[in-house]
């Protein structure tokens, strides 16, 4: 096959998975009526995705704010501004970092464990033993998943934001001596919660739409077998980084 | 959807009819105008040599697995026509023992019985617990109901998801292998225990397995699948005695035969580096 032809040949596998994908979307959608009767599943993947993925999210949330509130002092002395760092740092971790470095911290902590454990599911057959009980296993265990990532994403991104601001407090005010009122005050004033708040909770949702669709796909589709579902695993974390990455830029260009 | 109910000792229509089927799975064919039924109420056991798509046929009667052509009507149903919900409800009176068990790795061994109860009824928490525990002690497993799947050896493991296979007094239950990894004692009770559904409750049995020894003594009927057919059916002691090429090779373990013992491949002194025929 010559170079081309392998290039157009990926392309279309490349827009197979895409429509592949959206035809899952709609079944998945289709099954999320018939998944609330699984109510305590889908708590239970809250649990498991949201609250277990709450460590790293809270630790790396810690480490942004310290570094954004180091660099940004940095910079905002330079110019005398440095008052406003409380407002710099909060409205970038509402805005943007926020919701995408926790969407992903959570492609790579939960969207990669759903993924192998559906994978796992579907190599040995528990997926099969589901539809030979009468039990949808898109009901029962993709449709939980995916509610679950949109249930658990906004709240870990609003928990990255407060601990970011809160990493962020500590270095400018605590360290390096700013005015723990200017720092609050800034912030309060120049912080919308409609244009800038609820607008990275949207992200996030949508961030966690993408995210779980992503995992939960893969892993439904892999093939049985231990380098498939290792190959899936991977693919999440790479589809989910770029597709995230994406889609900010397109909501971001919505929402300004 | 219903599957009738059968009598003890009622063979009425076949349960199961095959007709003209066709597979192909990856290029190869495994069914080639296959045909064949399974009597109501009775045991039937289908054998043949490995790969010949046994575990494939099991799939057609269930809708796991849709034919390239021909017919599987299952209780007057066209399986392949069904919708998915139609589908669900004829699993509804269908237990399955799936070759690999495919217990549920989240639960333990008393919830996975108890899986298909809490999915479709709503019953009261004794109840259940006293139909789970009847169907773990039918299978000499009450006492490990809190263990874990991965704490349960490949013979338990069976036993379990035979209990679950059958935890919803199904019309039809169908057993992929349901012999390996069990010892005598094991073997001796799952054998009783499929003779016992069969005779008490009217159940139709299909039971997909190498050994015949265990079949002989609960089977009503064997078909024996070779080369994409049934080449043989009948009382296992008939198959037993057969004179085909196909039922010597087979129930007498002969490597030569219709059927090869070795999978399709070049010539052997070729693929060590002589010339060929060399070998």
């Amino acid at each position: 096959m010559s170079g081309r032809a392998q290039k157009g040949s990926a392309l279309l596998d490349a827009l197979a998975q895409v429509g592949a994908c959206a035809l899952f979307l709609l079944q998945l959608l289709r099954a999320v009526p018939a998944s609330l009767r699984h109510f305590r599943e889908t708590v239970r993947q809250v649990w498991f995705v949201g609250a277990m993925s709450l460590v790293i999210i809270m630790t790396c949330g810690l480490f942004v704010g310290m570094v954004l509130g180091l660099q940004l002092y940095y910079v905002l002395s330079i110019f005398g501004g440095t008052a406003a760092l409380g407002s710099v740092v909060s409205l970038s971790l509402y805005r943007e970092l926020g919701p995408v470095v926790t969407a992903l911290l959570f492609a790579g902590r939960a969207g990669t464990s759903v993924t192998a454990e559906i994978g796992l599911m579907r190599a040995t057959d528990q997926l099969s033993a589901m539809e030979m009980m009468a039990v949808d296993p898109l009901a029962y265990v993709a449709a939980p998943r995916f509610l679950a990532g949109i249930v658990a994403m906004p709240l870990l991104a609003c928990v990255f934001n407060a601990l970011g601001i809160f990493g962020a407090h500590l270095v400018g005010v605590t360290w390096l001596g700013l005015d723990n009122g200017t720092f609050w005050s800034n912030m309060t004033s120049s912080v919308d919660v409609w244009k800038d708040v609820v607008n990275g909770v949207w992200k996030s949702v949508a961030f966690g739409a993408v995210v779980s669709l992503i995992a939960v796909f893969q892993g439904y589709t892999t093939p049985p077998t231990s380098e498939g579902v290792a190959y899936a695993t991977t693919r999440t974390v790479v589809f989910s980084s770029i597709v995230v990455l994406a889609l900010d830029f397109v909501m971001t260009a919505f929402l300004m | 959807m219903e599957l009738n109910p059968t009598r003890p000792g009622d063979s009425g229509p076949a349960l199961i009819e095959v007709r003209g089927l066709r597979t192909t799975l990856g290029g190869k064919s495994i069914f080639d105008g296959l045909e064949l039924d399974v009597p109501r109420g009775r045991i039937t056991a289908i054998m043949g040599p490995s790969g010949t798509g046994k575990t494939t046929l099991l799939r057609h009667f269930t809708g796991q697995l849709m034919p390239d052509a021909g017919s599987v009507r299952v209780d007057g149903h066209e399986v392949p026509r069904l919708s998915r919900a139609q589908l669900f409800r004829l699993r509804e009176r269908i237990g399955y023992l799936f070759q690999n068990s495919a217990l549920l790795t989240d639960f333990d061994v008393f919830e996975n019985v108890a899986f298909p109860l809490r999915q479709h009824l709503r019953l009261p928490e004794q109840v259940l617990r006293n139909i789970v525990l009847t169907k773990l002690q039918a299978v000499g497993l009450r006492g490990a109901a809190t263990l874990m799947p991965d704490e349960l050896s490949g013979g338990m493991a069976r036993r379990v998801a035979l209990a679950r296979a059958i935890v919803r007094d199904p019309d039809l239950i169908i057993y992929d292998e349901p012999f390996v990894g069990l010892d005598p004692i094991a073997l001796n009770q799952v054998l009783k225990l499929i003779r016992t559904l069969n005779d008490t409750l009217g159940v139709t049995s299909i039971v997909v397995a190498h050994e015949f020894s265990a079949v002989a003594r609960i089977a009503d009927l064997v078909h024996l699948i070779a080369a994409g057919q049934v080449v043989a059916s009948g009382a296992p002691d008939e198959l037993a005695q057969g004179r085909s090429p196909w039922t010597r090779q087979f129930f007498g373990g002969e490597a030569d035969g219709p059927v090869p013992f070795q999978y399709p491949a070049r010539d052997y002194a070729l693929d060590l580096g002589f010339p060929a025929g060399a070998a």
